[in-house]
């Protein structure tokens, strides 16, 4: 199972994955894919201390698996909004290139 | 409308300044995620899945042109140019970053606008009837008595820490726009035999997973005692409400587990004792001196133009659609309520662009004496538009894409923000809400139709009001997949109604196709002056049942 870790900014809110060398990324094709639990688990023990370090906010492992193009994309839906954005526009009305259109 | 004096002004600025210093403390890691938690909710900020969400109180959705163009001008400074109005009259903000709040407070507070109370275990914004003070249906105006509420809960340290959220609606109309059935607690103005006014005092009505409609608690409580009848209502919720288990801690539960006789039994009882003890005393004077920052506008002395406006709808099919559905009777000659819909064709419920708030604001200073309502259907009002001006305005609202002439028709759906932004949700309503609204289009069709309410929330929380829409629609999440249950029958007026599940969860792509064969049986089965609401009142689910799903025979083949 792929994994990855993914949280919020503490400051800006916006969403985050842990990247390599520890750094968080705003991009998903930035963050580390996590091959195997151990591994997972250590990203997971090091983005703590950084939720402990008030860089993030509730960092967690989600599953992902790996498209076509080489992009990680969440298995749930909850997470794969979260990771390219709201699938509807704001205000306009306008649909959003929400890269989750696979799933409606 | 209410105007700030030196202890409001005084009370919001020392609230922002301290909470600044708690963000300030909490990014220097001075707090932990868990005390700020607290801290954050009561000043409206949450954290959603895509960023901070601010929501802000519009109290009793009434709004100034200033209030909305500081809206819109937080909208583009702070967050991605646009706002979305919600079904307790509030603007939430979704892409907001924690660092600036203490920053958009202080321009909040400069147009007397606060985020105070709008979340946690409080009471919250008090919200009432949008056409409070200009319908002709009114009592008297509901709102003097929400501002007296919203005056005497904001801060008070008895109720500060309730087992949880508490909403208040107030209507002065018998005909209820308000959805007080459906609150902790709803006012309902109305006569006694000597003619006065007072309030039927309604408790324990709620939505969310466990939803009721709620009972009198006392049919007449005279305007001098209902601070202290509401506030005895808050004393025994505050003692008996169940603080173990946040599923049951709203007032609803203890209501309906003491039962309505014996929760009446304990109010009353602390309502008689505070008699002698401390009771807080509304006297006329008071109730006078806020009525004052109500009265209406300075109208002009005109008569209605009902022969010019039918004239003009008789040239213009577009227009009159829009006077047909839109604008509502006043109560002063010659001038009209204008609704704005935010419901055009796959628009986002309740969603609305910088660029149109501060239009709309300019509108509002011309044609309403600077004044909105927004009301619980997500939807805004011009309230005192002079029928001369119809045309005009209606123009101006057509250009901004805000006069689609659905009020209260099918397409004009409620939605909760659901999962696109919210993190309780277990599925998307607003696309949803956006598949119906494009199928839908034909406004004839629609008219034909006639009055329809499709509510649609996310999760079992119900922020779309999914129980009272006469079609109600239930996000639900089936081993990781969307699905929605639809439910008929619900109402949120005056006789109000909760809906009747009508089956199996359906896919996303189903759902219009439901909606069309639901609309299509009530149709066939609707009789001379039956909204869909009567007739399903009549007949009951099975035909829809049949209509969605087949036959009984059919039902159990699949």
């Amino acid at each position: 199972m792929k994994q990855m870790v993914i949280a919020n900014h503490l400051a800006g809110g916006f969403v985050v994955f842990l990247g390599p060398d520890d750094r968080w990324c705003r991009w998903i094709g930035d963050g580390r894919v996590l091959e195997d639990p151990a591994e997972a688990e250590a990203a997971l023990a090091t983005a703590k201390r950084q939720e402990a370090e008030n860089i993030v906010v509730e960092p967690t492992l989600i599953e992902v698996t790996i498209d076509d193009t080489g992009l990680p994309r969440p298995v749930e839906i909850r997470e794969a909004i979260r990771a390219f954005g709201p699938t509807v526009g704001g205000g306009s009305g306008a649909s959003a290139s929400s890269g989750v259109g696979g799933h409606r | 409308m209410y105007r700030y004096d030196e202890f409001d002004h005084r009370l919001v600025a020392e609230r922002i300044a301290q909470f600044r210093r708690q963000v300030k403390r909490r990014l220097a890691g001075e707090i932990t995620e868990d005390q700020f938690k607290p801290l954050r909710l009561k000043n409206g900020v949450y954290l959603q899945l895509h960023a901070y969400m601010l929501r802000v109180n519009v109290p009793y959705g009434t709004l100034s042109s200033r209030q909305l163009r500081k809206f819109a001008h937080v909208a583009r400074t702070y967050d991605r140019g646009f706002g979305h109005f919600t079904t307790r009259q509030n603007i939430q903000y979704h892409w907001i970053r924690l660092e600036q709040v203490p920053d958009i407070l202080e321009e909040l507070a400069s147009v007397e606008i606060t985020t105070i109370q709008s979340s946690g275990n409080c009471v919250r914004n008090i919200t009432s009837d949008q056409y409070a003070g200009v319908a002709r249906d009114e009592l008297a105006d509901p709102r003097v008595y929400c501002e007296l509420l919203r005056q005497y809960s904001v801060l008070h340290p008895e109720f500060s820490y309730l087992p949880r959220k508490f909403k208040i609606a107030v209507t002065g109309s018998p005909n209820d726009r308000a959805a007080v059935a459906v609150h902790d607690i709803g006012l309902r103005m109305h006569r006694n035999a000597a003619g006065e006014i007072g309030f039927e005092v309604l408790v324990g009505g709620g939505l969310g997973r466990t939803p009721y409609i709620a009972h009198t608690i006392r049919d007449w409580v005279a305007p001098e005692d209902l601070l202290a009848y509401v506030e005895s209502i808050l004393r025994i919720y505050n003692i008996y409400g169940r603080r173990d288990n946040i599923h049951k801690a709203r007032i609803k539960i203890i209501v309906n587990q003491l039962g309505i006789d014996r929760y009446r039994e304990l109010v009353e009882e602390d309502f008689a004792a505070s008699k002698i003890t401390s009771r807080p005393e509304l006297p006329q004077e008071e109730i006078d001196r806020i009525a004052a920052y109500f009265a209406p506008p300075p109208y002009e002395p005109l008569e209605d133009i009902e022969d010019e406006l039918d004239a003009l709808a008789a040239s213009d099919a577009r227009f009159a659609r829009w006077l047909r559905h839109n604008v509502a009777p006043h109560k002063q000659p010659g001038y009209a309520i204008v609704n704005v819909t935010l419901k055009a064709p796959g628009a986002v419920p309740g969603d609305i662009t910088a660029e149109q708030m501060d239009a709309l604001a300019d509108i509002a200073d011309e044609y309403s004496f600077g004044e909105l309502r927004v009301n619980h259907r997500q939807n805004l009002v011009l309230p005192y538009v002079r029928q001369r001006d119809l045309h005009t305005v209606w123009k101006k609202l057509d250009a901004l894409v805000l006069a689609t002439p659905n009020l209260n028709l099918l397409s004009d759906v409620i939605s909760c923000p659901g999962l696109d932004y919210c993190a309780l949700a277990n599925a998307r309503s607003i696309p949803v809400a956006q598949d119906i609204s494009a199928r839908f289009v034909d406004v004839d069709r629609l008219a034909a139709i006639g009055p329809l309410t499709i509510n649609v929330s996310g999760c079992m929380n119900a922020c779309g009001h999914h129980h009272v829409g006469n079609i109600g629609i239930l996000g639900v999440d089936k081993r990781g997949k969307e699905f929605f249950q639809l439910t008929l029958g619900g109402s949120s007026d005056q006789n109000a109604s909760l809906g009747d599940r009508l089956g199996p969860g359906l896919a996303q792509e189903d759902v219009p196709d439901a909606i069309e064969a639901i609309v299509d049986r009530y149709l066939e089965l609707r009789e001379e002056g039956e909204r869909f609401l009567d007739t399903y009142r009549r007949v009951g689910i099975e035909p829809f049942k049949e209509a969605v799903y087949g036959t009984g025979e059919e039902r159990a083949i699949a």
